[in-house]
């Protein structure tokens, strides 16, 4: 078995394809508006629609939660784009238990908002501007999850 | 927001989206293969988004004065301190136990992934907590 394949088991083009069209859609919205596309904001700026508090009513979010909404609906659709006509409408289903899905994705938003960033926003545009903050972030995150993920394969299986 | 910047934030977004499919990442158990170094995909997908925004970001302010449909070019500085740290610690845990990041749990959607709703649930709910906790 070559490295290639023992790095990449499933191969490699589709990866580096899709990290490379990944960072055009965050560079596209640099170029047309400025804007630094991270994703977890929109799970906090949403939030300022339905709740008064004046946390959610900071200007960061309260200006910056139509243009978020718009680049969230922007992923499903492209996300259908590549489903329907690339991946021949079979649905995607995980079969990972709903209880990780739910309790992990919690810790995710917590996390991230209090972090203020995730893979795209630390990982992709803070890393992107050179930002050691970010890398730091980064590295905290990539070594919990690493034994995270790994203590729970042991545990559960 | 005028028409011109609705689509184009539309546009970007639909490649981000694409993108995050297309590479897979939609998928918890390719997520959490890489966690378990089963398989080093995702630093092909991080890297390859990376170089490009890295691009963008230096070399577009040289370019242009200001950007295409808008006044000017925003800066988002991280700055590292103890929110950032525990921040970053807790979303690690919680990406290690489920294999879904902002992101994807969104665009899973536009493909049909439907179990994905519970972590985006669980993200929103996660995210509710941290600002109502917030001082």
């Amino acid at each position: 078995m070559s490295i290639t394949q023992s790095l990449f088991p499933l191969g490699w083009q589709h990866y580096l394809l899709g990290g490379l069209t990944i960072g055009a859609g965050a560079a596209l919205l640099f170029v047309m508006t400025g804007r630094i596309g991270g994703m977890s904001t929109v799970f906090s700026s949403t939030w300022s629609y339905l709740l008064r508090r004046p946390f959610f009513q900071q200007r960061r979010f309260v200006d910056s939660r139509g243009w978020r909404l718009v680049y969230a609906a922007g992923l499903i659709l492209g996300a259908l784009v590549w489903w329907l006509g690339f991946a021949g409408g079979k649905p995607e289903a995980t079969a990972v238990p709903v209880w990780q899905l739910l309790v992990g994705g919690f810790f995710v938003g917590y996390g991230a908002r209090l972090g203020n960033g995730c893979t795209s926003g630390h990982g992709i545009c803070g890393l992107g501007s050179l930002q050691l903050p970010s890398l730091l972030a980064v590295l905290t995150f990539m070594a919990t999850a690493f034994l995270t993920a790994n203590l729970v394969a042991r545990v559960l299986s | 927001m005028n028409a011109g910047r609705v689509l184009a934030t539309l546009a970007a977004g639909m490649l981000f989206g694409f993108g995050l499919s297309y590479s897979t990442m939609i998928r918890p158990e390719v997520v959490l293969s890489f966690l378990r170094f089963q398989d080093f995909g995702l630093m092909l997908v991080m890297g390859g988004a990376v170089v490009v925004v890295l691009l963008a970001y230096k070399l577009v302010p040289r370019l242009l004065v200001r950007p295409l449909l808008d006044d000017h070019f925003h800066e988002h500085p991280s700055v590292w301190n103890r929110d950032t740290a525990v921040g970053a610690a807790l979303f690690g845990v919680g990406w290690g136990l489920c294999g879904v990041c902002p992101g994807p749990a969104i665009a899973g959607l536009g493909a049909g992934n439907w179990n994905l709703l519970w972590a985006l649930t669980g993200i929103a709910l996660g995210a509710l907590m941290q600002g109502l906790r917030a001082k």
